[in-house]
């Protein structure tokens, strides 16, 4: 059974068609890339995935079960997680609490146990102080932990952020640019990352970008949307030399 | 884990010191009449001023209607003490938890409409509550209307004030820094964030909104229980404001600084005699100038550089 | 005969509201921002117009033309020292600010007038007219049609005219109108002169109707003024005359057929239900945030 299998969904915003007639077959483990020109619907296809937006046609099913149209809580529960085009950190909350609201609903200690500090409120924290440290060594964001978030420079406010989502323990991971605003440098590193975290945690990811060497260098398959519609869906050398993609990308 | 430990042994024991300081001194009578007599409403103050915060620091909503929480919780606990005729060692535990009670429960009734607005709104509609609730009392005859209820036994004492602030600051010093606290925080720093890690933010803005609105309700019936006498207009929209400029004052989001300034706001009028015609003055130009220093961008520039530094040197010492 | 007088009340009422309102509503448009001291421009308007007549001997019409200019430089005045700085600041900040500079205003008026209310003569000296046995004030018609003519300009203003169009632009997307070369510090300061100059029309129909001032004149009014421009849809011109006039009956019947002194409570009530009910108001539009 696939993790995630989203139909013929799609949204309008009174008369503009922003999603259209999107299908999407992800399995356990896999990592897609979801490109298109600026205003594609990217970014909207993340928010119906999400249940940042109700979609108005189709439906998807995650992890065997009816997803669509429940509230971005319950989808984060059942296992997706996200992070943000527009970096959205708790940004005066310290780098190490990001990633604790992350780890919220894997811990239960209940409220009286943190007011009266019951011995599961000690153990359960504990928890969570070694969970959030292992998971910001793996972005390398453990000598900061202490630090304001939005002191952090750009490019580490964007590990934060993915930090944050794998801290919520998701089987599937959707990545708004997660390069966007770093250098080559930066983005190379971050590729190996995003590799790295895939079989580390063994989760889907499903990230866009516009940065072409990222998308291709290590996506097993490539999604391409233009006017919310999905024009290609193959490996990156298909995608690369499908004639529709090439007149999106480069006009007739 | 262990440091938590130690830091609240060592806020034990500066509490039960400042209790016995401030006791001895009361009782043999080296601190001034004028001072003693304020030892209750500074209490009073911090405790509306901590739960407030709690609201408007770390929950990050404006709620302009804290003064009708503590009206709400003020009535209804002292009515229950003139009207009823219990051993006051019942009594009075139970006014405490019954305006706490009924204040929380109008947590809810305010909270559950005002959750689906937010910022302006959400501050307009705890003013009108507020009003509302002002009008109601004025207009019942159980309440005492506008000349107000009295004949409340004075049952507040210096030893009951202080233990009713120190369980107000424990208990919501212990929300903050839990898994509750930091959901409540994430919600006033990113609300879609906070949706998109799971965070149930009606629940955690309505946890705030309740606890805030209980403790208020309890400084009500040690309020009343104070004065012996309770009077609607007390609980305006002025009172409301007082309590905001405290917050304001001691820094959003800083309970310590809560206490602080709960004790300079409520103090100093004393002090400086003649002060009091311009407490309006002071209030405004304390808000205005606190929101326009913390927005100065050379200002949190320097704060900024400040943070990054200190907080370098915590994370050295921890990696030692 | 009785339903039909309140009904003129609650109108001579709810124009001022309405007037008050627009300002609120234009403001909150434009620099989306609640600004809490409006009120008390109003009551600096009546105050100055005690002062004009009675201190200083002015005739009704220089003394209005003078509260008009005051407020008008004090309701810039406050923008730049005191909401300009705050521009990239929460709402929550500037909301704080707000409350701060209507306590600063009620507060200096407290130290200067004291806290007793001041007789105001009225400044409209129209006859009453009598039809079918229902009187109407000279207030009650002037009011009526002040509010009346300067809705109709303030419409034609903002669709009109080149400043006007650029207030719209500057509320549909600040960033964007900046970028076509629109003034957007300029444009919120002619917002709030906009707006105060309003406050002090509605100052002086307020002093007139009413007949005192004291410190705290405006704050109420000025609560419910905003309870008008929400109930009307916020950032609708047409909305808060609406919402006015609406609000200014309800309390006007209430006040006759239920109580005086629950009429403010079934004012607050009624905001609750709109915002509970239509949070975007009667002719406001609904905005989605952009994830």
């Amino acid at each position: 059974m696939a993790l995630l299998e989203v139909k013929n969904l799609g949204i309008s915003f009174g008369g503009l068609r922003a999603v259209d007639d999107f299908n999407l077959t992800m399995d356990n483990g896999q990592l897609y890339g979801l490109i298109g020109p600026n205003g594609a619907g990217k970014t909207t296809a993340f928010n119906l995935l999400t249940g940042v937006y109700k979609p108005t046609d189709g439906s998807f099913m995650f992890d065997g079960k009816e997803m669509s149209g429940k509230s971005p809580i319950d989808i984060n529960k059942a296992g997706i997680a996200r992070t943000f085009q527009n970096i959205r950190l708790f940004s005066d909350m310290s780098v190490l609490d990001n990633v604790k609201v992350g780890l919220h609903n894997r811990e239960t200690y209940g409220l009286a146990s943190g007011i009266l500090r019951l011995p599961s409120f000690f153990k359960q924290e504990k928890e969570m102080y070694d969970m959030g440290m292992e998971l910001l060594k793996v972005f390398d964001l453990d000598k900061e932990a202490n630090f304001k978030s939005s002191n952090l420079p750009y490019g580490k406010q964007r590990k934060l952020e993915i930090a944050r989502a794998l801290a919520t323990n998701p089987k599937l991971l959707l990545l708004d640019e997660p390069a966007a605003g770093m250098n080559p440098n930066e983005t190379a590193e971050l590729m190996d990352t995003i590799a790295l975290i895939r079989n580390k945690f063994n989760i889907s990811i499903l990230l866009i970008e516009h940065d072409m060497n990222l998308v291709m260098g290590i996506c097993e398959r490539i999604v391409v949307l233009e006017y919310g519609k999905i024009i290609a869906n193959g490996t990156a050398d298909e995608v690369k030399s499908n004639p529709r993609v090439i007149a999106a990308y480069l006009g007739e | 884990m262990k440091k938590i430990k130690t830091k609240t042994i060592i806020w034990l024991i500066i509490a039960v010191v400042i209790y016995a300081v401030l006791f001895y001194l009361d009782a043999t009578g080296k601190l001034s009449r004028q001072f003693s007599r304020l030892l209750i409403p500074v209490g009073i103050n911090i405790m509306l001023a901590v739960s407030l915060n709690l609201t408007v620091g770390f929950l990050g909503e404006l709620t302009l209607g804290h003064a009708g929480f503590m009206s709400v919780g003020a009535y209804s606990g002292c009515m229950f003490t003139v009207f009823m005729d219990l051993p006051v060692y019942i009594e009075f535990p139970l006014a405490l938890l019954i305006g706490g009670l009924v204040a929380a429960i109008f947590g809810v009734i305010i909270g559950v409409p005002a959750l689906r607005l937010k910022g302006d709104y959400l501050a307009i509609v705890t003013l009108a509550f507020g009003e509302i609730i002002k009008s109601v009392i004025i207009n019942m005859d159980i309440t005492g209307g506008s000349a107000g209820l009295k004949g409340i036994e004075k049952t507040t004492n210096f030893t009951v004030m202080f233990v009713a602030v120190l369980v107000t600051i424990i208990v919501i010093a212990n929300l903050i820094n839990s898994r509750h606290g930091r959901a409540i925080c994430a919600i006033r720093d990113n609300v879609i964030a906070a949706e998109a890690v799971g965070i149930n933010v009606v629940y955690y803005k309505l946890l705030a909104f309740v606890v805030a609105a209980f403790f208020a309700g309890v400084a009500g019936v040690l309020y009343g229980h104070n004065l012996g006498i309770l009077k609607p207009a007390t609980f305006d929209f002025n009172k409301s404001i007082e309590i905001l400029v405290i917050v304001v004052l001691g820094g959003m989001g800083s309970i310590t600084g809560s206490v602080v300034a709960a004790i300079i706001i409520t103090v100093l009028p004393e002090v400086l005699r003649g002060l009091d015609d311009y407490r309006m003055l002071i209030y405004a130009v304390v808000l205005i100038a606190m929101m326009l220093i913390n927005s100065n961008p050379r200002i949190s520039a320097f704060r900024k550089r400040i943070e990054s530094k200190f907080n370098l040197k915590k994370n050295m010492k921890e990696a030692e | 005969m009785v339903i039909i007088e309140q009904f003129i009340n609650g109108l001579n009422l709810g124009s001022i509201y309405a007037l008050m309102a627009l300002g609120y509503t234009m403001v909150y448009g434009i620099a989306k921002m609640l600004n809490f001291a409006h009120g008390d421009i109003i009551m600096v308007g009546a105050y100055t117009i005690s002062v004009a007549t009675t201190n200083l001997g002015l005739s009704p019409i220089l003394s209005v033309l003078l509260s008009m200019l005051v407020c008008t430089v004090l309701g810039v005045v406050i923008e730049k020292v005191a909401y300009k700085p705050l521009r990239m600041a929460s709402p929550l900040t500037v909301l704080i600010t707000a409350i701060g500079v209507s306590y600063l205003l009620q507060s200096v008026a407290l130290l200067i007038f004291g806290s007793k209310s001041q007789r105001v003569a009225s400044v409209i000296n129209v006859a009453p007219v009598t039809i079918g046995g229902i009187t109407l004030t000279g207030e009650s018609i002037v009011t009526l049609g002040v509010t009346i003519v300067i809705m109709i300009l303030l419409v034609l203003f903002i669709n009109k005219t080149k400043v006007g169009k650029a207030m719209l632009a500057v509320s549909e997307d600040r960033g964007a109108a900046e970028l076509m070369g629109i003034n957007v510090n300029n444009t919120i300061s002619l917002t709030f002169a906009i707006g105060s100059f309003l406050a002090a029309v509605a100052g002086a129909l307020f002093v007139s109707s009413y007949g005192f001032v004291d410190p705290y004149t405006g704050a109420l009014p000025g609560i419910k003024a905003f309870v008008a421009a929400v109930l009307g849809g916020i950032g609708s011109v047409p909305g808060a005359m609406l919402g006015g006039i609406l609000l200014g009956i309800i309390e006007s019947l209430s006040k006759a057929y239920i109580s005086t002194q629950l009429s403010d409570a079934i004012v607050f009530g009624v905001l609750i239900l709109v915002l509970l009910f239509k949070p975007s108001g009667l002719l406001g539009k609904q905005r989605v945030t952009k994830v």
